[in-house]
């Protein structure tokens, strides 16, 4: 088995490896920042009591929760052109795919912690004259938000490996590279190999980082 | 202070107040006795709102609440609430507690709303907690903190929701006694409370409410001592 594989001729390949680590992070931050206000205005839209933003943000949730994220991915970069008749470049496809996709999961988790706090939270709130905006922001939103990190952090996570899929579309992301580099020098072990620790050491940095956002919030 | 004419509230099919009718004067302390299900604080919530009205009419403070123009959070800063649960955002101090709505609704400046604070926090005997964070004050200690965060508001008028009705029993004592001393000091105040005692000793008035109507009012000696409905009768009998 010995010298079968060539693990230092990896080193080769790191600059195609950084470029697709790269936008797999672009696509990751810009994507998920995205995705986070999408889904902290469509999870305040499914508890809201005007029908039309629960409607809307209803429809939202449900019709990405329920199809795959390669489908989005190819209908977005395939198929909405032609009925736009505007073509997008495959890294803002892909942010958008990121953003539409995350955002509906971050809604969820949104609307879940916000109606988990008590009602008498509101109730306190609202009995000493502040407006319905001003309870939710300086009351329900702090405490709804320290509630949403750890399933906040579990939805980075999978985005994050879910940008993979985006190399059907050809972002030339981390999956991307590896794909192309494996098929042109026939070292699948060697490059797949490192890939799959590449995005290992990016969900295992962020689950470190938000480990120390959630002991700093717990201040209490 | 408030004026309260035929007041109904139905929550679905489920009659809760079926027509109350009641007045109080400013500077009055009146305690809203009666058994559990009877409606007391469901009128309670009714007076600044937490409930809406199904029909009839509320008035607080000259203002009706049924009237669409009034503004429902200006009546709520002339109406301090104090809970059961006491419900003091944990995610803030004592102080910050307290500041909040000063700061926000009042508009006054921080450095002023932390002064008015810290003067709150030492009429309820509690001025070394001022940075301490809720959780790690005991029931007695966290209601009085809600009370001085009512009062921070400097309202017109209060009402207490079964005030100490979550207290571990040693800790009732501490607040009735800051809630006598707001009586004193001439506070309007509507109390629905399970405590005879404090109901004979500080009230200007009792109300006996049950099966969501005013079964009988009166001076707190002569409900205690000489009750005239056979309902108000048997409802102290059992409790005292």
């Amino acid at each position: 088995m010995e010298g079968r594989f060539n693990w230092a001729g990896v080193i080769e390949f790191i600059p195609e490896l950084g470029t697709g680590l790269y936008y797999t992070l672009l696509i990751s931050i810009v994507g998920l920042l995205i995705g986070f206000i999408l889904g902290a205005i469509f999870g305040l839209g499914r508890i809201s009591k005007n029908k039309l933003f629960y409607g809307i943000s209803a429809v939202y949730v449900e019709v990405i929760r329920g199809t795959p994220v390669l489908v989005q991915a190819i209908w977005i970069f395939f198929a909405l052109p032609l009925i736009t008749g505007y073509n997008m470049d495959s890294v803002m496809a892909g942010i958008v795919v990121i953003a539409i996709n995350s955002g509906a999961y971050i809604a969820e988790i949104v609307r879940g912690s916000v109606q988990s706090i008590e009602k008498g939270q509101v109730e306190a709130g609202r009995s000493l004259g502040l407006s319905q905006n001003q309870t939710m922001r300086y009351i329900v939103w702090p405490q709804a938000f320290k509630r949403m990190i750890p399933p906040l952090g579990n939805q980075f996570i999978i985005s994050i490996k879910d940008t993979s899929l985006l190399s059907v579309i050809l972002v030339p992301e981390l999956m991307f590279q590896g794909r192309l580099i494996a098929s042109n020098y026939f070292n699948a072990v060697e490059i797949y190999t490192t890939v799959a620790v590449f995005y290992l050491f990016i969900t295992l940095t962020l689950s470190y980082v938000l480990r120390i956002v959630e002991r700093r919030l717990d201040v209490q | 202070m408030i004026k309260v004419k035929d007041l109904h509230k139905k929550f679905g099919d489920n009659e809760v107040l079926k027509g109350i009718d009641c007045e109080i004067q400013s500077s009055e302390v009146v305690c809203v006795i009666g058994p559990s299900g009877s409606g007391k604080s469901t009128f309670l919530r009714c007076l600044n709102m937490l409930e809406s009205i199904t029909s009839g009419d509320v008035e607080v403070d000259g203002q009706n609440l049924k009237d669409p123009k009034t503004n429902i959070n200006m009546v709520r800063t002339e109406v301090g609430m104090v809970f059961q649960q006491f419900n003091l955002f944990p995610h803030k101090t004592v102080i910050e507690n307290i500041m909040l709505a000063p700061e926000k609704v009042r508009k006054i400046s921080s450095s002023e709303a932390r002064e008015r604070g810290l003067k709150l926090l030492e009429k309820v005997g509690l001025s070394e907690k001022a940075d301490q964070y809720p959780s790690s004050l005991s029931g007695g200690q966290q209601q009085r903190v809600a009370i001085a965060r009512a009062l921070a508001m400097e309202p017109k008028l209060m009402l207490f929701d079964e005030p100490t009705s979550a207290l571990d029993p040693e800790l009732v004592g501490e607040v009735l006694e800051v809630m006598k001393q707001l009586a004193l000091e001439g506070m309007t105040m509507v109390v629905v409370t399970h405590e005879m005692g404090f109901a004979r000793e500080v009230a200007d008035r009792v109300l006996f409410m049950d099966e969501g109507i005013i079964m009988e009012e009166g001076k707190p000696e002569q409900i205690f001592s000489n009750p005239k409905s056979e309902r108000t009768k048997e409802f102290l009998n059992k409790v005292l």
